[in-house]
């Protein structure tokens, strides 16, 4: 690994319970700033387990317990001054089904920079509506109708309103969590294509069932097997030349 | 298997004919439910329509009224002797408080339309079982020959409280008992009501205590709500002191019956609201209160008000916890304060039901009439509230 990257994320030796299920075994972890990073691997690997972690989505489960550390930059976000409000303007999360709030375009975008009070509603609220809309790619099909619902787009639109949505709270790291899923090939690319953009501003972390997706996407991919993480390294190589031989099984479909 | 080339053809099957002769037999059965519940609906409307359209005519009778000193002391003297079962003896009691007032009228005769006695009502009406007297009919009979005999629109069905004489009896007492009562209900149980199931449902952890508690309120909304009439007497009238019969003792008791089906309601509601929205505003940074307050609570709104208007209907037409609590009262006149004594529409219509006379047995069904109204007015407003503030997700 090359030694000018910088590490936005640290984790070292996470282990992650559902009550008596232990969903992770100790995951040790590097994501750099400004790189895409992938987590691939069959369902129930822990993948989705390990990316909701990191911004503390896991919180809202009752029988969730963990253990060990997440560094976000230096600071350990299980730490117990963290304030969980704050981590998740830092660390923003896109949804595997898109979820706009009933709500028009406009409030989608408006609703959280004005709960952290980030600007006052007027021309600063609509400049920050138009800069996430266009930063989403999303900003020359809805200008027109910000007072619309963001219900009544369509799926890959309403998908870049969430991107768009989550840009406005200004965050370092953006989770996705197979943000492609429930999308046709044409809203996938235009997904593909917005995170390539953002990268230049922003950390992602992708989940994703698609291999080619990681591929094409990403610039760096951990393989998780069963709460296990098997194979960290630059994408070329984990879908090239593989240390291990599951990654390598499961790359070319012969299991998974 | 036959594997003849008409397969699909459906009279080629040799079960096609039995089939489909269940299908129809389904459909009929179906209808003929249909059917009887429409019937008994229907029976129900017209009888109760039926019998309560004739309460709201009264019969008034035009007869000479001797205004006279002597009338301050003995009512009686004010109409002649052979009128005097034939005029409304409840108008007739009025005439020394109005010789009180007017002064100026005393030493007159005037020639007045007065409302009649219930039975005369009655008789006009051709009711069975009016009671009238067979010589006071004759009398009846002639003066309705000379037109002074005449029905009015009932005013004083809406004007006044209960009362002995049918004529005179009306259901604002009640009508005011039952607005008091129920504000009072809605204005403890929504609140409590609400609050609890958003507890229960966004922030309670998952242990025994609230899984024992969810168990309960779910047993509370199927008891027999006179237990909660019991459950009212011994707090809120021996306990705390809350005055008998009072619409503050009513309130509270239906109240408490109302609570667990507010909170069944709500929480119904809260869980149809997908939990992508809350991982929506949680992923944003929201807060809980911001989280339910702003996305689930708008939401579950419809739900949550259908789910408390129909709760409120049945409070109001709720008869057996009242009568613990000592609400099944003879109450002339409305009540001022939620600490007066007071009684409510069913417990009213109950009341009616049990008079002897047949005068009250058309009130009753008047004032089951005016109660089903109110009742579908507020299912109505349910459904509308639930209407237009649908959303989709």
């Amino acid at each position: 690994m090359s030694t000018e990257l910088e590490n936005k994320i640290t984790v070292r030796d996470l282990k992650l319970w559902y009550g008596d299920f232990e969903a992770l075994h100790g995951i040790n972890l590097d994501i750099y700033s400004g790189k895409i990073t992938a987590f691939i691997g069959p369902s129930g690997c822990g993948k989705s387990t390990f990316l909701r972690t990191l911004n503390r989505m896991n919180d809202r489960i009752p029988s969730c317990r963990i253990e060990g550390t997440v560094l976000l930059g230096e600071q350990d976000i299980y730490a117990p001054e963290v304030d969980v409000v704050q981590l998740r303007t830092h660390v923003g999360m896109v949804f595997q089904k898109p979820n706009p709030f009933p709500k028009s375009i406009y409030e989608n975008i408006a609703y959280a920079p004005r709960i952290h009070g980030l600007v006052d509603d007027g021309p600063d609220m609509d400049e920050l509506v138009e800069t996430a809309l266009r930063k989403a790619s999303i900003w020359d099909e809805v200008k027109d109708k910000l007072q619309q619902p963001g219900t009544a787009l369509s799926g890959g639109q309403q998908q870049r309103l969430c991107i768009a949505r989550t840009i406005a709270v200004q965050p370092d790291v953006i989770l996705m969590d197979e943000p492609c899923s429930a999308l046709d090939p044409i809203a996938t690319a235009k997904i593909e294509e917005l995170m390539d953009e953002l990268k230049q501003d922003y950390t992602i972390v992708i989940v994703t069932h698609n291999m080619q997706q990681a591929a094409r996407v990403s610039d760096y991919t951990a393989y998780f097997y069963l709460g296990d993480l098997i194979e960290f390294g630059e994408t070329s190589t984990i879908f090239t030349a593989p240390n291990k031989q599951e990654t390598e099984d499961y790359i070319t479909g012969r299991f998974g | 298997m036959n594997k003849s080339p008409n397969i699909l053809i459906g009279s080629a099957h040799p079960r096609h004919k039995k089939r489909e002769r269940a299908d129809t037999r389904f459909r009929w059965y179906g209808l003929t439910a249909l059917g009887m519940a429409l019937a008994f609906l229907v029976f129900f409307f017209v009888d109760i329509i039926g019998q309560a359209l004739p309460a709201f005519h009264q019969t008034e009778v035009r007869v000479d009224v001797h205004y006279s000193e002597a009338v301050k002391s003995n009512y009686n003297a004010g109409i002649d002797h052979k009128l005097r079962r034939i005029v409304s003896r409840a108008w007739l009691r009025t005439l020394p408080a109005l010789l009180e007032k007017q002064p100026e009228l005393i030493g007159q005769t005037r020639t007045e339309w007065v409302p009649a006695d219930s039975r005369v009502d009655q008789y006009i009406k051709q009711h069975e079982g009016h009671g009238l007297k067979e010589k006071y009919q004759k009398t009846v009979d002639a003066m309705a020959a000379q037109g002074n005999i005449r029905q009015v629109f009932n005013a004083a069905f809406f004007s006044s409280g209960d009362s002995k004489l049918p004529e005179n009896a009306g259901i604002l007492a009640a009508a005011v008992g039952s607005v008091f009562t129920l504000l009072l209900t809605m204005l403890v149980a929504v609140p409590i009501g609400i609050m609890t199931a958003i507890y229960l449902e966004e922030f309670a952890p998952d242990n025994h205590f609230t899984r024992m508690i969810e168990v309960n309120i779910n047993n509370l909304a199927a008891i027999p709500s006179i237990l909660y009439g019991l459950l009212g007497l011994a707090i809120f009238i021996n306990f705390m002191g809350v005055p008998r019969s009072s619409a503050l003792a009513g309130g509270l008791t239906l109240a408490l019956m109302t609570l667990p089906i507010i909170i069944i309601a709500t929480r119904a509601a809260l869980r149809a609201v997908p939990e992508s929205i809350r991982e929506a505003a949680y992923g944003l940074g929201a807060s809980s209160l911001q989280t339910v307050w702003h996305h689930v609570l708008p939401l579950a709104m419809p739900g949550i008000l259908t789910g408390s208007i129909i709760g409120l209907a049945q409070a109001m037409g709720e008869t057996a916890p009242l009568i613990i609590v000592g609400m099944m009262a003879y109450i002339p006149e409305p009540s001022s304060s939620i600490l007066d004594a007071t009684t409510v529409l069913p417990a009213q219509v109950y009341t009616w039901s049990t008079e002897s006379l047949r005068g009250y047995a058309e009130r009753t069904a008047a004032g089951i009439l005016v109660l089903l109204t109110v009742l579908l007015s507020l299912n109505a407003l349910a459904v509308a509230l639930r209407n237009r503030s649908q959303q989709n997700w």
